[in-house]
């Protein structure tokens, strides 16, 4: 990890190592290496490679309206407190396949803000990103997103947002209109614009807590005063250096808010 | 409950950090009665991951919560393990124990279409702890925490298994018999004894 980051200066130097270990000898097997030091010295060589071993080492796994009640709690108890300000900036980071930011834009059409919002989607591996920017996601999963975004709360019918063709279903690209996608790195980028509002889900778990404590410190300065940050339903800021930071705004839902 | 009195076994004298348990079909029932007794001052930190469908709250910990005299929690990231607390592996995400005696969680793909997996847990666990860790695995359908249980094994655990004739379902523990030969192998009165010998590893 030290030999990657030195050389391609992507840093997993402080991701927990259960999670990581299990990620490389996947990736052992996966791309048939017979050990890590042989992996290690190709990786170093060949830049493809490299490519191939991020998409082990990142998890880009994610689902549309993924955990609903976390949405519907954005819906009732966050919406109208962004509905105050004339315009809204949101930054999804480590956005992955772009799911998260397309359920989020539907939510934030329905609740008539979408227009008056900046989006900013963030993630380190640009495979990920460039599938997010495209907005296509296999139709198999729908099912599964139809009643997630029902139990998020959604007003409509699930499929106004798509057209189905083949195996797959295209979201509605003015969604979109207002996405900017990035690559951004929690473990070594800083913060580039202030926001009302931080989602990031499924990350910070895969970091140690020195390195959840230094994205955890990007999001209090990216956030404006108030402003919102929501976690997955199963991270806490409470075992963080910033526990008393935030305050909580909605306790199950993991939404916080920022210490004035 | 009644105790039963008929029966006292004793085991060798066994020092460990920490107990990690796996069931699936049949587990709560099967845990329920490998933990039934287990007393007050209990000290010893356990970790289980039962298996059930991932798109529900799980109400395990508060289920034990009831039955028990100790403190039960669902495992949140980067939680410290507390002496003598009982935790569940939230569903849909694996848990892991790192080696500085926290949980962490991961939303990987399914290991043997299970998430949490026994495998994973227990895996993470013979890392942390090596030799002072206890690993317990009971009923189910299908081969996951065989390979746990064999990491535990050679990282110098205790393993024990529920005797697969009293299983409800017999694959996972015929699973993990096939891939080593588990410390014991015990009905689940028994596997309670042996918890209940288990003695706390102290830091002096
Ligand atoms: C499991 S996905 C979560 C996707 C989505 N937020 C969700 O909850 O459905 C984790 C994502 O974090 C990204 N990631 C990992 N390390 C990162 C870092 N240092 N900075 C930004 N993103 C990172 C990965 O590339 C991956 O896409």
């Amino acid at each position: 990890m030290e030999a990657i980051y030195l050389k391609y200066s992507y840093d997993f130097r402080n991701y927990t190592t259960a999670s990581q270990k299990r990620r490389v000898l996947y990736a052992l097997e996966q791309l048939e290496f017979p050990s890590i030091s042989v992996l290690q010295d190709r990786v170093l060589r060949d830049a493809t490679l490299f490519g191939r071993l991020l998409q082990f080492l990142t998890i880009p796994v994610s689902e549309m309206f993924r955990d609903p009640a976390y949405f519907l709690a954005l819906r009732r108890h966050v919406v109208p407190i962004l509905h105050t300000y004339p315009s809204v900036k949101v930054w999804v980071a480590g956005c992955s396949t772009g799911e998260e930011v397309f359920s989020l834009a539907i939510l934030l059409r329905e609740e008539g803000l979408l227009e008056r919002t900046q989006i900013y989607a963030t993630d380190i591996n640009p495979a990920s990103l460039e599938k997010a920017r495209q907005g296509i996601f296999p139709l198999e999963a729908i099912r599964g997103y139809t009643s997630n975004y029902q139990r998020a709360g959604g007003l409509s019918a699930f499929s106004d947002y798509y057209t189905a063709a083949y195996e797959a279903a295209r979201f509605d690209p003015s969604l979109c209109a207002d996405v900017i996608f990035a690559d951004h790195s929690l473990a070594t980028d800083s913060v580039f614009a202030e926001t009302q509002l931080v989602s990031c889900r499924n990350v910070l778990i895969y970091f140690n807590r020195q390195l959840q404590d230094r994205a955890l410190g990007l999001f209090h300065e990216s956030l404006s005063h108030r402003g919102f940050l929501g976690l997955g339903s199963k991270e806490s800021i409470d075992f963080s250096g910033y526990a008393d930071r935030f305050d909580t705004h909605a306790r199950a839902e993991r939404i916080y808010r920022k210490v004035a | 409950m009644k105790r039963d009195s008929t029966r006292h076994r004793s085991f060798p004298l066994r020092r460990v950090e920490a107990v990690v348990l796996g069931a699936s079909a049949g587990g709560i029932d099967a845990l329920s009665a490998v933990l039934d007794g287990l007393p007050a001052g209990w000290r010893i930190p356990m970790a289980v991951v039962l298996h059930l469908p991932e798109s529900h709250d799980s109400h395990l910990a508060e289920i034990f919560a009831q039955r028990l005299p100790i403190p039960v929690h669902e495992a949140l990231d980067k939680m410290p393990l507390t002496d003598g607390c009982l935790y569940f592996a939230p569903p849909g995400y694996h848990l892991s124990i790192e080696r500085g005696r926290r949980f962490s969680l991961s939303c990987e793909p399914p290991v043997l279409y299970s998430r949490p997996s026994i495998d994973v847990l227990m895996a993470s666990a013979a890392d942390a702890y090596g030799p002072s860790v206890a690993g317990f695995l009971m009923t189910g359908a299908n081969e996951d925490g065989a390979e746990g249980l064999l990491c535990i094994h050679r990282a110098g655990g205790l393993t024990a298994v529920q005797d697969p004739k009293e299983a409800l379902v017999s694959t996972m523990p015929l699973a993990a018999i096939a891939r080593h030969t588990p410390d014991h192998v015990l009905p689940l009165r028994d596997l309670r004894t042996l918890l209940q010998q288990l003695e706390p590893v102290h830091a002096l």
